[in-house]
């Protein structure tokens, strides 16, 4: 192994956007009042934009302004190495969750998620990718699904809950309007949230199909920085997408999912889409203002934790509030909801890295304080891997809170 | 030519010369690095989102504003003063109006310009104790973080001294410093000077376009 890889990578990604950032930065460590990780640990190895180093050496070195002059008078920084890369591994990966909380609070306005997602692809590239994460992005590459949902295993999965749950669920029809995707987070151990989005389409009357050949909206992918991987996900729900003729695909409750198709999807395949895209909560929300969506009332009180991949960095931040005030009798805003909002801990790929989970733990002492604030009862998302780390940390905790998913509720509330 | 003559003609010319075309070629050699084409479609438009990340990030957000008072105060204490004392102090005024421009105009009355100058150093002082005390700062500062805010905190201080009105040596001490100073600038990360607008600018198109405001 080397670090040229990694270098020759951050080089070929650093355009005017990333080439600013990196000179705008005044290293004033403001980032680390709004990094989870900085919070809990207290570490200032935690501080986000500290967690960028490599990527600031390498740009210094070779492509910033003046970097051919000052090699002639031989003030050229140095190099990045391969044990910098190796130590850093740890702050790329393990504590930062890429959720993008740390722009808000930076002067400049840097985007230091984009960069720490930039530095992933590099390390990648570099084999400095951490092994369980890698070994989960890969058999997303050979089975279709990061924990082994094989096209065969997701049409058993399907039969089996059109008859556990009594509901029809199309799956590989020729033509569909709506393309409907799942998560393998879901998919083995929420299966319900699949069942309930079945509901919820066939509530709406939609002419939808999930599919064996575009069915995993998960991007584990986007999450290490493969990039091999991330076009071979996107490319398999566009091919599934254009064959059905579907005009819509529907993501499901995941964070990065959204933002791998939503917003890089087009960037990654080199053209634009050509159908929408919708998070299954700007989905619920379409119905909801087109009068689609008829549900009975939510008693007991809940609150809702905004993924930041769908919020803060998505923009849906709406959605799943007009759906919640539509139905929820008692609905609670934490504080920091909305983009402000703190994140679960276990995104980013975190979740999958286990030597991480003392630190994860610990970070989800924040998001217990913010729900346990409002006094509400059950904390609901609208991602599947917040919904993961929140029931791994309150198996953790003992903690007394319901965690809920923003479709299942739904669908449990369908008015017929 | 006399050293006066020299450090107030050709050596600042020379400098000015240096941080002008150094500034320009710093920014024009960051905005060739490039870009791709943004292919997915916008929920909202970018514009908005550059307008508004650049004015929002004058000023943390409520919730990150209890965490950052010091240094908001700080830094609004020293950016607002040393530009108030450089744009407003009289022999700056009269100097812009001999060297630079060609006209000048209304200078602040000498009180308030000390003022100024007890202000921007007050400022300065507590944000370079933040950056030695500070263990994140301390962790992510390197030398140019250091010979950046020294530099202008000598600059400062020479000013201070060539206050004392009729002290040739003293201005000229004070020059040699702001020349010094106009020659690091354009290599340096002062350069945050400008490249703020354009670093806020490209986060606010990014997230305009998804509809968010980072």
């Amino acid at each position: 192994m080397s670090a040229q890889p990694a270098i020759d990578s951050f080089l070929n990604e650093t355009g005017a956007m990333v080439g600013s950032y990196l000179e705008a930065c005044v290293h004033c460590g403001l980032c680390a009042e709004a990094c989870h990780f900085h919070e809990m640990s207290g570490d200032p190895r935690h501080t986000p934009i500290y967690k960028l180093k490599p990527l600031f050496k390498a740009y210094k070195r070779h492509k910033a302004p003046f970097a051919g002059l000052m090699a002639l008078f031989g003030w050229t920084p140095a190099e990045v190495t391969q044990a910098e890369l190796e130590e850093w591994q740890e702050l790329i990966y393990d504590t930062c969750t890429i959720c993008g909380r740390c722009t808000l609070v930076c002067p400049m306005g840097i985007d230091i998620a984009s960069l720490v997602a930039l530095t992933r692809r590099g390390m990648v590239d570099a084999g400095l990718a951490p092994p369980d994460l890698m070994a989960v992005t890969e058999r997303s590459l050979k089975e279709g699904s990061p924990l082994g949902v094989t096209p065969k295993v997701f049409q058993e999965r399907i039969a089996w809950l059109s008859d556990e749950y009594d509901v029809e669920i199309p799956l590989d029809k020729k033509q569909a309007d709506v393309l409907v995707t799942a998560s393998s987070i879901e998919t083995m151990k929420y299966p319900e949230s699949l069942a309930a989005m079945a509901k919820v389409f066939n509530h709406a009357g939609e002419n939808w199909t999930y599919h064996t050949h575009g069915y995993e909206a998960t991007n584990f992918g986007m999450l290490a920085g493969s990039r091999e991987v991330t076009r071979a996900m996107v490319t398999r729900l566009v091919e599934t997408a254009e064959s059905i003729g579907a005009r819509l695909v529907v993501l499901p409750e995941c964070g990065h999912a959204y933002g791998a198709l939503r917003w890089n999807g087009a960037n990654i395949i080199g053209r634009p889409l050509p159908f929408e895209v919708l998070h299954i909560s700007e989905y619920l929300a379409k119905l909801m203002r087109e009068g689609r969506l008829k549900l009975k009332p939510m008693t007991g009180s809940i609150t809702f934790h905004d993924p930041c991949q769908i919020a803060r960095r998505g923009g849906a931040t709406a959605a799943p509030r007009e759906v919640l005030s539509g139905f929820a009798s008692d609905f609670r805003e934490m504080e920091n909801a909305g983009k402000a909002n703190w994140c679960c801990g276990g995104g980013g790929g975190v979740s999958t890295i286990s030597r991480a989970d003392a630190l994860r733990h610990k970070v989800f002492e924040i998001k217990m304080r913010q729900v346990e604030d409002t006094g509400a009862e059950a904390l609901v998302s609208s991602c599947a891997n917040c919904r993961q780390t929140f029931d791994d940390d309150k198996a953790h905790y003992q903690w007394d809170r319901k965690i809920e998913s923003l479709v299942e509720i739904v669908a449990e509330h369908l008015s017929n | 030519m006399s050293f006066a003559q020299f450090v107030e003609g050709p050596l600042w010319y020379a400098s000015a010369a240096i941080f002008v075309v150094g500034v320009v070629w710093h920014i024009v050699s960051v905005l060739r690095l490039g870009g791709r084409r943004e292919l997915s479609t916008p929920r909202t438009g970018a514009a908005g989102g550059v307008i508004s990340a650049n004015l929002r990030h004058f000023f943390p957000s409520g919730t990150f504003l209890k965490r950052t008072t010091f240094h908001v105060v700080a830094g609004y204490l020293f950016h607002l003063a040393l530009f108030a004392l450089l744009l407003f102090g009289a022999p700056h005024v009269e100097f812009i109006k001999q060297h630079v421009l060609g006209f000048g105009w209304t200078a602040f009355p000498h009180g308030v310009f000390v003022l100024s100058a007890e202000l921007a150093i007050a400022g300065w002082i507590m944000l370079y104790l933040r950056r030695l005390m500070d263990p994140v700062l301390r962790l992510i500062s390197d030398a140019d973080d250091h010979i950046s805010s020294l530099l202008v905190f000598v600059v400062m201080l020479t000013g201070c001294m060539a206050l004392i009105q009729g002290v040739t040596a003293l201005r000229l001490i004070h020059m040699l410093t702001f020349e010094a100073l106009l020659v690091y600038f354009p290599f340096s990360r002062l350069m945050h000077t400008f490249m703020f607008v354009f670093s806020r600018s490209y986060t606010g198109a990014a997230y305009g376009r998804r509809g968010e405001t980072l």
